[in-house]
């Protein structure tokens, strides 16, 4: 077998067997199984299946029927029932855990309802907001028909507004559409940023490692730099693969187990349920580049250090272009259309994820993300021509060595002069 | 299968590491390099093994220089011993065996007869970081022979080991050339150079300063060692004619003299003067050799 298999394979197959990865992967799999199945977890620890009962203490005698006709049509879950008895009977019941709270309902001096509400604890906010509001829009109707308005008035006076956004630009995505990018573009940035960072930082690492433990002399005595920095690189590139794989079919089949229950929550908001094919593609093509430009960076970054304690310093910068690319990206999130990303979409190292964010949220014509992973490729071709000069440099070099002035020393050994 | 080197010079920027440096070292043979640190030792093998471009030169092996198609037939033990520490020997050997183009059982087969005979076979399974810096020693020169090499490169490799080791790495490194290897090493141990090659050459701030056969090496050196052991002071010899250096010991005194005539002359100076217990004329070691050419500044 040539050389370049084995060390992609000792690189896969090692890393794969080390406990680190296999402890990691693991609890990111109970993430996402927790994550997908968030609602039916929610639903567990519910004792009275979604609902809350709350008691309400009318002192009026008037105010319960159309309040809790209010409360139902804003909460459904929230169910409403007249105490009789005195207040401290109901603070016990409470205790007790049959309410969850009480509703104390009275008048004020212009005869306007105001209301008390206690709880055990007030931490349970979406609870009590539903109520305010809904005795807010009894108030209102009292008020209303106080100043003798028909509830025909009324209801003119609340209809909202017609406002109806259209798109001018041909195929410009819908509303709807946005929204389901958004989210898919949102989940995909988050992948792409993390996967960069963890396995840049993991090349790096194994580079250092065989140049902190000295088999590097060995091993380049054997093989050429270049075939090993890349047989690493992909070697890498794999596990990324194979670790993403578990996630996503884990996660996917988890989602499609509780489709139902989700698709009225955030992920109907956030359609997961048709992603388009052009969007998947172009993630797959910006993860790879991404991943390879980002990882041939890492790698020679990692032949230059000579301790693995200098590891994080050296790269710390090309951290700060993966951050930056992400805070450009989260920031185009929101408008996408600014020509401020439009730029930073053909900057190499933030090409990745903000040619991804324009293509995934704007209908964009296929010359600029073809220009797009153009630059990227081309930059990618640059870094591991430049790189691997370095790195078979880099690798013989020891001593104090963290500062970019190696780069140069780094160059000068491989030159032949 | 000669290895070749024709004026060969290396330049980091300003500082020359190895001066014109020509040498031919013939098939199964057995080539001493030696030198203060920072003589250029290294950084020659290193172009040795196309590691490093020189600067100037050539050098062949067999006619064609060295690089990756030939790896196989070529094995480096480097002066900075480097393993994976996170491995298992056994993994780690045969990595790097498949790595130099052999089958994964042969290696296997080949890492457990030197196990055996290096009386470690017991540690095949262990991690590299749990042995000792003299058993990880053992297995990286295994790692450097296991694919049974034509021309091994060997760079200090008696360094940090206790005496019973070195004498058991000697013995393989002696069989390896028996079997047919040609093997070049370095080391600033002159006795070990001197009991085991038959050529060698001195390196000196980058430049060769002696070169050839160890005999010849001697023989043109024509300064000899005489030990003296009496029972009366010596000391008056410190200043006779024809004596290079001296250095009293606590029974006699040990001279370096220009040949074996000031012996002559000496002998006949002392020997009416007292009891003699010894007096003894010996061929300069390499140490002294290395000294005169290198200078006192060694130590």
């Amino acid at each position: 077998m040539n050389n370049f298999w084995i060390i992609l394979f000792h690189t896969y197959l090692n890393k794969l067997k080390t406990k680190s990865f296999i402890i990691t992967t693991l609890l990111t799999v109970v993430i996402v199984l927790v994550l997908t199945n968030l609602t039916n977890i929610i639903d567990v620890f519910d004792k009275n299946n979604g609902k809350e009962n709350v008691a309400v203490l009318d002192e009026t005698g008037q105010l319960f029927d159309s309040f809790k006709k209010q409360v139902s049509t804003i909460n459904k879950d929230i169910n409403l029932t007249l105490f009789q008895g005195s207040e401290a009977a109901a603070e016990k019941a409470i205790e007790k855990g049959t309410y969850q709270g009480i509703v104390l309902l009275g008048l004020n001096d212009e005869k306007l309802p105001l209301a008390t509400y206690k709880a055990k604890s007030i931490a349970d906010s979406s609870l009590y907001t539903d109520l305010q509001t809904s005795l807010q829009q009894v108030k209102t109707m009292l008020a209303a028909s106080q100043i003798q308005l028909t509830p025909v008035q009324l209801e003119k006076l609340y209809e909202p507004v017609s406002f109806k956004k259209i798109a001018l630009e041909k195929n410009a995505k819908t509303e709807e559409e946005l929204n389901q990018a958004r989210g898919l573009v949102y989940v995909l940035l988050f992948i792409i940023y993390f996967s960069v960072i963890m396995y840049a930082n993991m090349i790096a690492m194994e580079v250092a490692t065989e140049k902190s433990s000295r088999v590097m002399e060995i091993l380049i005595s054997s093989v050429s730099p270049i075939k090993q920095m890349f047989a690493k690189i992909i070697g890498i590139g794999l596990l990324s693969l194979t670790q993403l794989a578990v996630f996503l079919s884990v996660g996917y089949f988890s989602l499609k187990q509780n489709m139902e229950s989700l698709n009225e929550g955030f992920f109907g908001v956030y359609g997961f349920s048709d992603i388009p094919l052009g969007t998947i593609i172009y993630a797959i093509v910006f993860f790879i580049l991404g991943y390879f430009l980002y990882a041939t960076l890492a790698a020679f970054l990692g032949s230059l250090v000579s301790r693995i304690e200098d590891v994080q310093q050296m790269i710390t910068p090309m951290t700060m272009l993966v951050v930056a690319g992400f805070m450009i990206a989260m920031f185009g999130l929101g408008k996408p259309d600014a020509p401020f990303i439009t730029v930073t979409s053909f900057i190499p190292f933030f090409t990745p994820m903000i040619m991804f964010l324009r293509v995934g949220m704007l209908t964009i014509p296929v010359w600029e993300a073809m220009v797009g992973i153009a630059i990227l490729v081309a930059t990618i071709v640059f870094l591991a021509t430049f790189g691997a000069r370095v790195y078979r440099g880099g690798v013989l070099m020891y001593g104090q060595s963290n500062s970019f002035k190696d780069i140069k020393k780094a160059l000068q050994l491989t030159k032949n002069e | 299968m000669v290895l070749k080197l024709e004026h060969v010079t290396k330049r980091f920027g300003n500082f020359i590491a190895v001066d014109d440096l020509s040498l031919v070292i013939p098939e199964k043979e057995m080539f001493g390099f030696l030198g203060a640190n920072g003589a250029g030792k290294t950084t020659t093998f290193r172009m040795i093994l196309g590691l490093l471009d020189t600067s100037g030169g050539k050098i062949t092996w067999d006619g064609n220089p060295i690089d990756y198609s030939t790896s196989h037939l070529v094995g480096y033990l480097p002066e900075e011993r480097g393993l994976y520490p996170k491995l298992k020997v056994r993994d780690q050997i045969v990595y790097l065996a498949r790595l130099r183009g052999m089958q994964k059982s042969q290696a296997l087969t080949e890492l457990k007869s030197w196990l055996v005979r290096f009386k470690i076979p017991e540690y095949e399974n262990k991690k590299v970081e749990e042995l000792s810096k003299g058993n990880q020693q053992k297995i990286q020169f295994i790692a450097a022979v296991v694919h049974k090499p034509k021309l091994l490169i060997l760079d200090e490799p008696f360094s940090g080991l206790d005496p019973v080791n070195v004498e058991m790495l000697k013995e393989a490194v002696l069989s390896l050339k028996e079997e047919g290897a040609t093997i070049v090493f370095s080391s600033h141990r002159m006795e070990h150079v001197e009991e085991m090659c038959e050529h060698l050459c001195i390196l000196h701030k980058g430049s060769p300063v002696v070169h050839g056969s160890l005999k010849e090496i001697k023989r043109s050196f024509g300064k000899k060692n005489l030990v003296i052991h009496a029972d009366f002071p010596l000391d008056f010899l410190k200043n006779y004619p024809g004596v290079v250096r001296s250095k009293p010991t606590m029974e006699g005194i040990h001279l370096q003299i220009e040949g074996e005539y000031i012996a002559e002359k000496i002998l006949k100076e002392i020997v009416n003067q007292g009891f003699i217990r010894k007096f003894a004329l010996e061929e300069p070691s390499l140490n002294d050799i290395f000294i005169e050419k290198v200078g006192d500044s060694y130590e």
